[in-house]
């Protein structure tokens, strides 16, 4: 089926390493950004849930790093097809945020500044699977990775750990973010490749 | 930020080479004759797909360097990295008659269509200058007076793209006005030295702020920080700023 390219022969990645289908392993750490970087002074920061119309919950830079907080160790796949393996962050996790939060809405629209959206279902962002992440290999979060805090939800294309996060809205029902509306998956799971709408 | 059309078109395509052309010591333009090509929009990109004898694949995004012409007809340039999988093999394998897959268009943000008719200011740092080519010569493929301004930032003279048409484009009357920015190696006589992009040149090789143009900035991720923090600091609006980023191992060009 596939057209084979005279004198192509690749370069092979070990055994040992399990990547998604159709992504490659690079060592550094490349940026993907719609728009400028926001520079976020942490006198300003606020990360807020609410349900579409009340806000529920809300934190200062100060009482949210007071929270109880996990390093987490992960690999990550980015849409534009590079994995990088054994990352590691520090992060307060979604499940110490929701903790007394009582909700049936099943969806939440994650909020940044800069105006970017994501989407995720509640369960994907419960029991261990996302954090507030706001160090990355030791130190603080630098500004084009999403600093002073971004969301990790590490399970899903790397789209949808939304940079400079501020805020979660729960919803009814599911609603596409800001690369959703541009063809991208609504849900994105790197080991199902679901890369564009239409897969 | 408003969204834009979704452009998700999977389907993989074959793609035969019908010229190559270098660019530069580094890079090539492959044509492409691509059977059933749907059409795109100025800035969109390709996944191309490499496939060896015993089934191993790899895929890489490039940027479309071609207007939206419908004769199934694109173009690409690709910037040979020094341990990348697929661009030296785009670049110095690939021959006239080879067969490539390929599908796409892809992306429906960092796009310019005809109808607009704000101003333009176009922002290249290296190879980034690939999908804002395909908005020039959209522009003057549609016909549009659209005013466009191109501010590029490249190593030296020896590293520019699509050299001759740049020059010829700016030689005309109502066309597009080009600022160069030289990094490392200046053309004799040239009045700024070598270096990185500035606020003095910002200033010089852009629209103002009060034209309220629209922006698109593509390049490597510290030369779009860069630029990207310039133009805010010059009073741009960052809602007009639109963005497109490679990292030195994301093979995006």
């Amino acid at each position: 089926m596939a057209i084979i390219s005279r004198g192509f022969s690749g370069r092979r990645i070990p055994a040992d390493a399990k990547l998604p289908p159709g992504q490659y392993l690079t060592t550094d750490f490349p940026v993907l950004s719609a728009g400028p970087t926001p520079h976020i002074s942490l006198d300003r920061w606020e990360f807020t849930i609410d349900d579409g119309s009340n806000v529920l919950k809300r934190w200062d830079w100060k009482s949210f790093r007071e929270l109880p907080s996990e390093t987490i160790t992960t690999d990550l796949h980015c849409v534009t097809r590079w994995s990088k393996l054994g990352t590691s962050w520090e992060g307060v996790s979604l499940d110490v945020l929701l903790a007394d939060v009582k909700t049936d809405l099943p969806y939440a629209m994650f909020r940044s500044y800069g105006d970017y959206t994501t989407n995720l279902p509640l369960k994907d962002v419960m029991n261990k699977q996302a954090w507030i992440a706001f160090k990355y290999g030791g130190a603080d979060l630098e500004p084009e990775h999403g600093g002073p805090a971004r969301l990790l939800v590490p399970h899903l294309y790397l789209w949808k750990s939304a940079k400079w996060v501020k805020g979660l809205s729960l919803m009814p029902h599911d609603k596409p973010g800001f690369w959703e509306s541009l063809g991208y998956h609504i849900y994105g799971d790197p080991w199902r490749e679901q890369r564009y709408s239409e897969e | 930020m408003a969204g834009t059309a979704v452009l998700g078109r999977v389907t993989w395509r074959a793609a035969k080479v019908v010229a190559v052309h270098d660019e530069t010591a580094t890079a090539r333009t492959l044509a492409l004759a691509v059977r059933d090509w749907p059409g795109h929009v100025a800035g969109q990109h390709v996944d191309v797909r490499l496939t060896a004898p015993d089934g191993y694949s790899a895929v890489r995004s490039y940027s479309i360097a071609s207007a939206p012409i419908s004769d199934g007809r694109i173009e690409i340039t690709v910037e040979r990295l020094p341990n990348g999988e697929v661009s030296p093999y785009l670049t110095q394998e690939v021959m006239v008659g080879d067969e490539l897959e390929l599908r796409g268009p892809i992306g429906g943000w960092f796009v310019w269509r005809c109808e607009q008719m704000e101003p333009i200011q176009l922002v290249a740092g290296g190879s980034g200058i690939v999908p804002l080519m395909a908005m020039i010569r959209s522009r003057r493929s549609a016909g549009s007076s659209a005013p466009f301004r191109l501010l590029y930032s490249v190593g030296g003279p020896e590293k520019v793209f699509y050299r001759d048409e740049l020059r010829a484009l700016s030689n005309q009357g109502d066309s597009v006005v080009i600022t160069y920015a030289y990094t490392r190696v200046t053309p004799k006589d040239w009045p700024r030295p070598a270096g990185r992009i500035d606020a003095p040149l910002i200033a010089m090789g852009t629209w103002p702020s009060t034209l309220r143009p629209t922006s698109y900035v593509c390049g490597p991720t510290s030369f779009v920080e860069q630029a990207t923090d310039l133009l805010i600091a010059a009073g741009h609006d960052r809602e007009r700023i639109r963005t497109e980023r490679f990292g030195a191992t994301g093979e995006r060009k």
